[in-house]
């Protein structure tokens, strides 16, 4: 029966189906393509391989040529986790050498930032990072008011923090689920999202949207909180507890579980230093470096939480470091809502601050002032300024230069995703096929982060 | 806890050696600036340097001449390996001694270098590569 079927596959040419109608020109299929691996010199494949930093890579002359092959993976593969494109050299099942080719998302968000204003600029940011867009936007907002040199209210800013560690959550939910689906858990898919909906219900409550909020914006927050959220955050802080110990109850223990993702994909601290690797997957690798504890933004140094790390810096430490963040989370969730200051949620700043919806029935020039800010923005002193936040993915920056008008001279975003991806031939060279695909999910990378 | 340095060209990968010995385990970002018509050089190239063990952030910035060539520090922070190409690519600014310096966001047979700011925002009419006649 077998044999039958392989006779049928082969029959059918895959590349020229379309060829007869003269519609696609098959010379020029190879659009994007790089040079083979195989045929680079010895500085490329070292960079590639990490041995830079460890050498762990080593050629064996005696495989013939017929066992090595070139295989594209993706874009459009449900586990490269949107269209990530990699081009895997194998021999036989292992992966020897991988070359990830990115772009495929590639929006021009920087030039676009240029052309927006301060006011319109997190419309554009909160888009590149798509399962982590409070992030975006708070980083973003970080950077413009670090140049105007203004502080937000205590309100605004505990609402930051409220909004940006359930989005840490609902990411890290994302990743878990994701990541069990790839590897075969299929039960976790459904789990993750499950539990993502509470939060995402709650996003949408407060800020009109489930993505893409524009919701943290420069100067504070564009609204206040609902009537009775502190009910919404209860149910959530009650439910989330629970589901994570189903999952560690599926999983934790579980023998497949362990053996597919233990001594997987390692990652050791020279490596990640080397590579510019932060986040979950440095703190798996033993470094205790957070972003939240060392240089701390919106006020998060008042709040008591742990960082969970690891010493293996495999697969599993990465999965298991993001089930403990989301504990830490919920703590910090927990004692935002408890401490949640009364007060203004946007700076009383008329210069950056759109006056409030009624008064424009009453005042010309609240009127006036409100079209000023919505067509022309507001203008930032000249000067260039990076800042950072922890994204669930690592450091996320903003790099602005102000040229003194009302639109960024300059607009750059450090996506953790984009250096997080260069690590991928060191994880991925020399494991077996199958432990590539657990190692992409684990480093967690968002396409529309590292093409922006 | 964060400092700025301007850095000449000719000083540039030295200095860089200098912060890696010097305890800077990771260089974070590297990007361009384009003045187009408002300063002279045109181009700067920002890096940003973090030291994790000493909790420091740096930031040194180098004025290119008009030969657009910068020495390449991937041999140094292989993460810059990426960074590097995207502002090869998005700015024509050439990185000597890299390794594999390609395009990485636009596609290979990309004309022009779209940051720059005598570039043009919807300059190019949106189109499918070598889509299929329909009749």
């Amino acid at each position: 029966m077998m044999e039958e079927n392989k006779d049928t596959v082969k029959d059918v040419d895959f590349w020229a189906t379309n060829s007869e109608e003269g519609g696609w020109n098959i010379s020029s299929t190879d659009e994007g393509s790089q040079k083979m691996l195989d045929q680079e010199d010895e500085v490329t494949t070292k960079i590639q391989m990490g041995s830079e930093v460890i050498d762990d890579y080593f050629i064996d002359d005696d495989i013939s040529d017929d066992e090595r092959m070139i295989l594209n993976m993706g874009p459009q593969h449900p586990s490269t986790h949107g269209v990530l494109r990699l081009q895997v050299e194998l021999e036989g099942e292992v992966v020897r050498r991988v070359q990830p080719v990115i772009g495929y998302l590639h929006t021009g968000m920087e030039k676009t930032g240029e052309e927006l204003n301060y006011f319109q600029g997190p419309t554009n940011t909160t888009r590149m990072d798509y399962l982590s867009p409070f992030f975006n936007e708070l980083v973003f907002s970080l950077a413009t008011e670090k140049l105007l040199d203004i502080e937000v209210p205590d309100r605004a800013s505990t609402i930051r923090i409220l909004m940006t560690e359930l989005n840490r959550i609902s990411s890290h939910l994302v990743a878990l689920a994701t990541g069990g689906m790839d590897i075969g858990a299929l039960s976790m898919m459904i789990f993750g999202f499950r539990e993502r909906e509470l939060i995402l219900d709650f996003f949408e409550k407060t800020t009109g949207l489930r993505m893409n909020h524009n919701f943290i914006r420069p100067g504070g927050v564009a609204a206040d909180l609902p009537d009775n959220w502190q009910k919404d955050i209860e149910k959530i802080l009650k439910v989330i507890p629970e589901k994570l110990k189903d999952y560690d109850e599926m999983l934790l223990d579980n023998p497949i579980w362990q053996g597919r993702l233990k001594n997987v994909g390692i990652l050791t601290t020279e490596e990640c230093l080397a590579y510019g690797i932060t986040g979950p997957s440095l703190r798996a690798s033993g470094y205790a470096w957070d972003l939240r504890k060392m240089q701390p933004y919106s006020g998060i140094e008042k709040y008591e939480f742990d960082i969970p790390v690891f010493e293996e810096g495999d697969v599993f430490a990465r999965w298991r470091i993001k089930v403990l963040e989301i504990f830490e989370s919920l703590k910090i969730v927990e004692q935002a809502m408890g401490n949640m200051p009364k007060g203004p949620f946007k700076i009383q700043d008329k210069k950056i601050t759109p006056p409030p919806r009624k008064r424009l029935d009453e005042s010309m020039e609240a009127l006036i002032h409100h079209f000023k800010i919505y067509t022309e923005g507001f203008k930032v002193p000249e000067g260039e300024v990076y800042t950072t936040v922890e994204s669930p993915r690592g450091e996320l920056g903003c790099f602005i230069v102000s040229d003194g008008s009302s639109k960024p001279y300059r607009m750059h975003v450090r996506g953790p995703s984009f250096c997080n991806l260069q690590a991928l031939p060191v994880v991925m060279s020399d494991s077996p096929i199958a432990d590539a695909v657990a190692a992409i999910a684990s480093l967690d990378p968002v396409l529309g982060d590292v093409d922006r | 806890m964060k400092e700025n340095l301007d850095i000449s060209i000719e000083d540039y990968f030295q200095k860089v050696e200098e912060l890696k010995n010097d305890g800077y385990e990771m260089m974070v970002d590297l990007t361009a600036i384009d003045w187009f018509r408002k300063k002279e050089p045109r181009f700067e190239v920002v890096v940003n340097f973090l030291s994790v063990s000493k909790n420091k952030r740096i930031s040194i910035k180098v004025k290119l001449n008009d030969e657009l060539t910068i020495p390449s520090i991937t041999s140094l922070y292989p993460s810059a390996n990426f960074y590097e190409r995207e502002v090869f690519d998005m700015f024509g600014i050439n990185f000597e001694n890299h390794p594999d310096l390609t395009r990485i966001l636009m596609p290979d047979d990309w004309v022009g270098h779209p940051l720059r700011k005598d570039y043009g925002t919807g300059r190019i009419p949106v189109q499918f590569k070598n889509a299929p006649k329909v009749d």
